[in-house]
This record gives structure tokens, C-alpha cells and sequence, in this order.
């Protein structure tokens, strides 16, 4: 297993250092002394800047400046757009300066070297965009690249011609790579209390929409008008507020968290149970509490997060624990909300028996638990790549078997089922679209049971027979595993937990389309799943908060809702540098950390192993 | 040997013939094992000797013959009964189920079974064959060194509280060293009562612990005797090399793997 990447290249915003940075900078005795200013490696410099520098021009013809040149983060100083292209130079500068620390190969101490290559490097990439300005301002290319414009041209130049524009880049670039440069050398403690004021500053501003509302629901807008600008983005004295607090924040309490966790993870037996079952406990509670103080917006998109948490477990268990690459998993979706639509709705086209939800939802269970065996008896019987080509084929037939004119008397065809009624919780509440609220509980509550239920089938027998299949599907069948009727249940369990999603989906939202049911969502699902960390619940559950909390779910608009044209191109990119960098996922769960911990121990003693069967060899 | 007269056999193939597809990879082969017997089935590559476990397990099904467990036909049973009434193999190269935990892999080796008291109970006994196993338990498979995964690999199949272990080329992929503790291993749980039936290509070894043995060429059971006097018979070299002259027609379907 060589999960254990050596060093990870620093995440844009907040370039960490490698796991071994931490505890290698204790020892510095052994180190080389820094390496000469100018002694560079030109040809990585060159590779690197180059990279950078199609990078940027290929994000400005994407024409993300512009476009999120509305979104301030720093009012008058810094939109999210030009954060778009000081993001490569910055880690084109750091990534040039990183050195790896290896057995018996000197490590230098960083020093001018580093910063000045980051410098070189930031120019070339930033010289790109230089290049770019020269280009828009002497040739028309607009015929095939329609962002190739006087509007980019403008952004690049900041309004002042395009010799403005070629030196400005360059000298961006530079001092944005020699920064990242600079990462490199400030020891690590200052790197992360430089890194916490960078995130917390970026947070503050993506989240603005959310802590506006937050903290209108709690009676505070008057701190909010203070940092906060009437235009968006946060007011310069905010935001030098807040990288103040939060920096000093850091430094209290570095070295205590990760204490803290570490503790929590040392611990052993009921006392770890106890730990965490009061983290859990204390999330829980503000989750419930939350929404209390949050308006529409908010509790909106807590509840889309919340279908997409649902869905991504359904999923995380046909595709982490039993390794099914199932990629039609919409279909499910779809069927449940069809027939959760269907049971409920008065409008319903054939039949409409408008039962009350929760009595539906037994309907829709065993419907969606039927398609789910019609479904994966023929598809179990595939391994790999086959399989997952005919469940693509799989979700697009069940999305046209609702367009087609065929059943259009069952489910409206393109038009689909209207006028929805919510979903009624034993007279108590009625749960609708028009109130998010209601809904983010209901999902909730669901999410709960879908956690427990995950987290119990990872522990049970049949658990261990998925991860068995997943491994070694032969092996599985000779310790007498029944794999078809494991993979069958996998496959039906998911199609269950994704069909809960769908019956709330069709609540909230009122009306159920084919439309609404695209490929595309399988693929976002999928792409959670992956994200968050495979075969981890909480993984799956980060991912659902980021992806679709922040960035927007196929349909439903994100917190950064000016990057919704964007999202497929950053969704790739995270999922391109996420199997590079970290093909565990955003979290990989802490029994498995542990283990990537205890392969290197078990290295060591297979080492030992080794030396001691050569001496055994040797003696008779 | 004398102990195997007048008892019925606790597994058997009589007259099996199995195809994969078009390729014959059986042919009229009668193997009988005996409780208490330590027996090995030996051949060249692509000889049919993992199509005999196959067959054996239930994983591929005979076209003609008989496998009997226990005086049972058993040719239409799943893999999951026949484990379930005490067959179990280690695989070729161990093959552990890499990324879970020591302690997943020997759970998954009782996977069919109900009795926990039972399954901690033969859990203390796999301890106690080995003790470098107990204390990897938390750990993934994948990290062991390839001695340790043997254990872990024989401690998954005695797990399931199996008459009869099958096991598929034990010296494979292991160091000469590795190879030689592998065999005393096997040998120790012979004595300990269990029933194996081995299949090797390293002759020498196997039929030096073995009590009988058969050789398998291109599908058809060439030799069938005791251990010492396979070890003496030169036509087990010649069976080997495909030299004896009756092989000629068998040969061309030697294609199929073994």
C-alpha cells in the first residue's frame, strides 16, 4: 500500500507542510546550510512556471476573472476573481521552494534560495498572463474563444494599456512566488498561524451570506455592518480584525488541538467511546440548535447539504464498503421521488391514493428496494469496468423510462408531477419547500438514521463480507460468502438510503421532473463520495459540506453561487489534485490514519522480520 | 495405506471431467481423501491442478462425475455449503484480503459461522499455533512480511472449523527459507488431526511430509501411490517434463490454465 504520500503540495490558500515538516523541524542539527541564492534549478523553475503559466491563461480565457470580479473578499482590495489568478504563482512559488526530507540526503535549511526561486517561478507564471495581455491587444481570436475580450483585457490591465498589464503581471507574480517562497522558510508554527489568518479571512468571506443571516436570526447585524462591506466582501478594518484574532487565536492554541485529538485517539476502549460520542453529541446539538437562529437562505442550503449527505451514504455503501462502482446512482433518486410524488400527490397523472408521507415512504422503500434488486440482479454478476458502464446505462434508462411517452400516463412525461404536497410529520408539522427549516430537520433526522445505520453495517458481519468482496471478490466465494446475494444487498441497501433522499427531495421542492434526474447527478454524488473519503462516514459527510455546501450541487446554488458556471471545472480540478496529492480523501476515518501510521511501524519489523529469517537460513 | 481401508472417504472425486468452455481441463479423475490423511496432487503448470480445487470447492462445476463430501454428492451444492460443511482452501499466494485488519481477515474466516463462544474459542487457538499473529491483529494484512501472511492465511482457514483443508501451492511466491518453515507448518497441523490435501509443484517437499500423492498431467491422473514410492519412481521426473509417450494427444490441450 503506498498510500502515504511523503509531502503534499500545498493546498493554494494554506500551503501545509508534509506530515514529516511537524515533527523533522525539531532536529535541525543534522541540516545542510542553506543552498546559494542563485544556485536554482532552472529547468524545475521553468517546468513549474511554465505549468503555472498555461494554467493561467487557460482560467482567464474560462473567464473566471471576470465573471467572479463581482465577488469581493476584501472590499477595494481583493475580489474573488483576482484571487482566481494570484492562487497558481503562489503555489507555483511554494510548490518550486518544497524539499523533500529524505533518509541520508542532506535537507538544506531554507533561506534566500527558496525565496527567490518562488520569485522567478511566481514571474514566469504570472508572465502568462503578461503574455495573454500582449496577445488580446494585438490579434482577434474571439471567433473561436469567446472570452478572448477587451473585458479580460481591462481586468489584466486594470484599466492602464497593456505595457501596464505585462509589467504589473510579472511583477505580481513575483512577489506573490517569492511569498510562497517565503512559506518555505518561516518555521512551521508561524506557517500554520499564517495559514489560519489566510483560511479564516477566506472563510469570513465566502461565508458572508451565512453569517449575515445567522446573524440576523441571533440580533447582531450591527457587528456584521462593522465587518462587512454594504457591497459585499469584508471592510479593510474587518478584515484586519479578524487576521489579528485569528492569528492570535492560532498561536494560543497551537500544538492544543492537535493534542487534544491526539489524546482523544490515544485513548482506549469506553473512555474513547465516551469522547466521542460526546463530540458527536455536541455536533448534534448544533445542528439542532442552529437552524433556530438561521433565515430561509441558510437553512436552505443546510437542507440541500443534508440530501446530498443522504445520497452520498447510500452510495459510500455500494462503492466504498463493497467497491461496486455503481455510476447510475440518480436512478435511485429518481425512483424515489417518483413514487414518493406518485403516493402523495393529488395531480398524479394514473394513480394518486395521496396517502400521508410517512406512510408513503413505505411505498417508496419497497418500490425503490424492487428496482434496486431488478436492477442489480443482472449488474452484480459484472466485475469492474463492465459494471460500471452498464449501471451508467442503468440510470440514464430509468431517467428516460419517466420522459418517455410510453409511461407518460404514470408520470407525466416531460412534464412531470406538480403541485407535491409536503410531507406532514404525525399532524405535527407540515414539511415544505416554503419552509427550509422543517425540511433541514427532516433531513436530518434522516441522515441520522442513515449515519447509524452506515456505521453499525460497517462493524457487523455483513460489513466485513462487503469489504471482503471489495478485496478479493474469488477469495470471498471460497470462505463461503454468497457474493451475488452480498453485492445484491449492498446494492439494494443503497438504492434504499438514496430513495429516503428522494421522497424529502420531491417534498421540498413540490414537483418532480426527468429532468431533474440528469447523469450529472451520479457523477456529483460519486464525486462527494470520492472527495470526502472513500468507505468513511465523515468523510463522506465533509464532502457533501464543501462540494455542495460551497461550490453548489447540480442544480442547487452554493455559497459561492458566482461559481455555479464554474463548478464542473473546479469540481475536476479538486478531483484531479485530491487523487494526487490525497487518494485517501479530504478525511480519512482515524482507524484507518492509524493504520497508515502502523505501516511504517510494520515496516520496520517486517525489516527486522527479514535480517531474522536470513539468520535462520544461515544457521542449519 | 492401510488405515484408508474399509472407510469411506471424507472428500472424492469419482470420473470428474470439467471444460473450460471448449477446453477439456479434466479428464476421468478419481482422487479420494481420508480423514486424518496428509495427501498431495502434483503437476506441472497448466496440469489442472487449481481446476481440481476449483471443482473441489464447487467454483466450477463438473461436466460428468461425482463430488462426494462425506458420502454426499455434492455437484449441485454452492461454495458457501460445502465450506459450510468443512472444506476450506488458503488460495494460491495467500491472498489476504489486504486492506483489512489481521483481526477482520480470521472473522472472515468464520464468516459462516453462528457459535461466537466457538469463534473466540478457535481464535485463542490460532494465538496459540501462532503467536506473531496475535500480535498483529490490529494491523492491515497487506503490511505483514510473506511469512507472517501464511499464518494469517492458515489462521483464516482453520477458522472455519474445516475436516478437510485444501490448500493451493503453499511454496508459491515465498523465499526458500519461508518455503521450508511453510511445510513444517503444515506438517504441525497434520499432526494436530486436521486432514490436507496440498497441491504442489515442488514434489520433493510435498511428498516428503505427504503420506500419498497423485500426478496430475495435462488433466489425467498419470500417477497414484504413496509418498515413498512416487519419491522413488522415476516416471514422476519424465511426468513432469510431459516425456511419457501416452501424453502425445493430451498434450495439444495443455493451453488452459492449470
Amino acid at each position: 500500500m503506498s498510500l502515504t504520500t511523503p509531502s503534499e503540495p500545498g493546498p493554494p490558500p494554506a500551503p501545509e507542510a508534509g506530515p514529516s515538516a511537524g515533527g523533522a523541524a525539531n532536529g535541525p542539527s543534522n541540516d545542510a546550510p542553506p543552498r546559494p541564492p542563485f544556485a536554482q534549478d532552472w529547468r524545475r523553475i521553468a517546468r513549474m512556471g511554465a505549468i503555472g503559466a498555461i494554467g493561467q491563461i487557460f482560467i482567464s480565457l474560462s473567464n473566471m476573472p471576470v465573471k467572479l470580479d463581482g465577488r469581493a473578499i476584501i472590499e477595494g482590495v481583493l475580489s474573488l476573481g483576482y484571487l482566481s489568478l494570484v492562487v497558481l504563482p503562489l503555489a507555483a512559488g511554494s510548490r518550486v521552494g518544497h524539499q523533500l526530507r529524505r533518509e541520508g540526503v542532506p535537507f538544506h535549511r531554507p533561506g534566500a534560495h527558496e525565496v527567490i526561486g518562488g520569485a522567478a517561478c511566481g514571474a514566469l507564471v504570472g508572465g502568462g498572463l503578461s503574455l495573454l495581455a500582449i496577445l488580446i491587444a494585438n490579434f482577434d481570436l474571439r471567433e473561436p474563444l469567446v472570452n478572448w475580450s477587451p473585458i479580460l483585457a481591462d481586468l489584466l490591465a486594470f484599466n492602464r494599456g497593456t505595457a501596464f498589464a505585462v509589467l504589473i503581471w510579472l511583477a505580481i507574480g513575483a512577489a506573490v512566488g517569492a511569498a510562497g517562497g517565503l512559506l518555505r522558510v518561516v518555521p512551521p508554527a508561524a506557517r500554520r498561524v499564517l495559514s489560519t489568518m489566510v483560511l479564516t479571512l477566506f472563510g469570513a468571506a465566502v461565508l458572508e451570506s451565512l453569517t449575515t443571516d445567522l446573524a440576523e436570526g441571533m440580533g447582531i447585524e450591527g457587528l456584521i455592518e462593522w465587518f462587512y462591506a454594504p457591497r459585499g466582501g469584508l471592510t479593510i478594518t474587518g478584515a484586519i480584525a479578524l487576521a489579528a484574532g485569528s492569528g492570535v487565536l492560532a498561536f494560543v492554541a497551537r500544538g492544543r488541538v492537535k493534542g487534544a485529538k491526539a489524546r482523544i485517539d490515544a485513548l482506549e476502549g469506553p473512555a474513547r467511546n465516551r469522547a466521542h460520542l460526546g463530540l458527536i453529541m455536541a455536533t448534534a446539538a448544533v445542528l439542532v440548535i442552529l437552524p433556530m437562529f438561521a433565515g430561509k437562505l441558510t437553512n436552505e442550503l443546510l437542507a440541500n447539504v443534508g440530501l446530498f449527505v443522504l445520497l452520498a451514504l447510500g452510495l459510500n455503501i455500494v462503492v466504498g464498503l463493497a467497491g461496486i462502482l455503481d455510476l447510475g446512482y440518480v436512478a435511485f433518486f429518481a425512483v424515489g421521488s417518483y413514487s414518493a410524488a406518485v403516493l402523495t400527490a393529488a395531480t398524479s397523472p394514473k394513480i394518486h391514493p395521496e396517502l400521508p408521507w410517512f406512510v408513503a415512504l413505505i411505498g417508496v422503500v419497497v418500490l425503490t428496494g424492487l428496482v434496486g434488486l431488478f436492477i442489480g440482479a443482472p449488474v452484480i454478476r459484472m466485475r469492474g469496468d463492465y459494471l460500471a458502464i452498464v449501471t451508467l446505462g442503468f440510470g440514464e434508462i430509468i431517467r428516460l423510462l419517466f420522459l418517455s411517452d410510453w409511461l407518460s400516463g404514470w408520470f407525466g412525461g416531460s412534464q412531470g408531477i406538480t403541485n407535491i404536497p409536503g410531507a406532514e410529520i404525525f399532524g405535527l408539522a407540515e414539511v415544505a419547500g416554503t419552509d427550509p427549516r422543517s425540511v433541514f430537520y427532516l433531513v436530518l433526522a434522516f441522515c441520522a438514521i442513515a449515519i447509524y445505520v452506515s456505521w453499525r453495517l460497517e462493524r457487523s458481519r455483513i460489513g466485513r463480507a462487503w469489504m471482503a468482496v471489495r478485496e478479493d471478490e474469488t477469495v470471498a466465494e471460497a470462505m463461503g460468502i454468497n457474493t451475488v446475494n452480498v453485492k445484491l444487498l449492498a446494492f439494494v441497501v443503497g438504492a434504499v438510503l438514496g430513495s429516503f433522499s428522494g421522497a424529502i427531495f420531491s417534498a421540498k421542492v413540490g414537483s418532480v421532473f426527468p429532468a431533474s434526474f440528469l447523469i450529472l447527478v451520479s457523477i456529483v454524488i460519486l464525486v462527494v463520495v470520492i472527495f470526502g473519503g472513500m468507505g468513511n462516514i465523515v468523510g463522506v459527510i465533509a464532502g457533501s459540506a464543501v462540494l455542495i455546501g460551497v461550490l453548489g450541487g447540480p442544480k442547487q446554488p452554493g455559497l459561492l453561487a458566482e461559481f455555479s458556471e464554474f463548478k464542473l471545472l473546479i469540481y475536476g480540478a479538486l478531483l484531479v489534485w485530491m487523487m494526487l496529492a490525497r487518494p485517501e480523501g479530504l478525511i480519512p476515518s482515524v482507524r484507518r490514519t492509524r493504520e497508515l501510521h502502523q505501516e511504517e511501524l510494520a515496516q520496520d519489523a517486517w525489516l527486522r522480520g527479514q535480517t531474522e529469517d536470513e539468520q535462520d537460513e544461515g544457521q542449519p | 495405506m492401510s488405515s484408508s481401508v474399509g472407510r469411506i472417504p471424507l472428500l472424492e472425486m469419482r470420473k470428474v471431467n470439467a471444460h473450460y468452455g471448449a477446453v477439456h481441463a479434466l479428464r476421468d479423475v478419481d482422487l479420494s481423501i481420508y480423514e486424518g490423511e496428509l495427501v498431495c496432487l502434483l503437476g506441472g503448470n497448466a496440469s489442472g491442478k487449481s481446476t481440481t480445487l476449483k471443482t473441489l470447492l464447487g467454483m466450477l462445476k463438473p461436466t460428468s462425475g461425482e463430488v462426494v463430501l462425506d458420502g454426499e454428492v455434492v455437484n449441485d451444492r454452492p461454495t458457501s455449503y460445502r465450506v459450510a460443511r468443512g472444506i476450506t482452501m488458503v488460495p494460491e499466494n495467500r491472498r489476504l484480503f489486504k486492506r483489512l485488519t489481521v483481526r477482520e481477515n480470521l472473522q472472515l474466516g468464520a464468516y459462516l459461522r453462528k457459535d461466537s463462544d466457538g469463534i473466540a474459542a478457535d481464535l485463542e487457538r490460532v494465538y496459540e499455533l501462532f503467536p506473531r499473529v496475535k500480535e498483529r491483529l490490529g494491523q492491515k494484512a497487506g503490511t505483514l512480511s510473506g511469512g507472517e501472511q501464511q499464518m494469517v492465511a492458515i489462521g483464516r482457514a482453520l477458522m472455519s472449523q474445516p475436516r478437510v483443508l485444501l490448500m493451493d501451492e503453499p511454496s508459491m511466491g515465498l523465499a526458500p527459507a519461508l518455503v521450508q518453515q511453510n511445510f513444517e507448518l503444515i506438517s504441525q497441523i497434520h499432526e494436530a488431526g486436521m486432514t490436507v490435501f496440498m497441491v504442489e509443484q515442488n514434489a520433493n517437499m510435498a511428498l516428503g511430509i505427504a503420506d500419498r500423492g497423485w500426478v496430475l498431467q495435462t488433466g489425467r491422473v498419470v500417477l497414484d501411490d504413496t509418498a515413498e514410492a512416487l519419491l522413488a519412481n522415476p516416471a514422476l521426473r519424465t511426468s513432469y517434463l510431459g516425456g511419457s509417450k501416452d501424453s502425445g494427444d493430451a498434450a495439444e490441450g495443455s493451453g488452459e490454465p492449470g
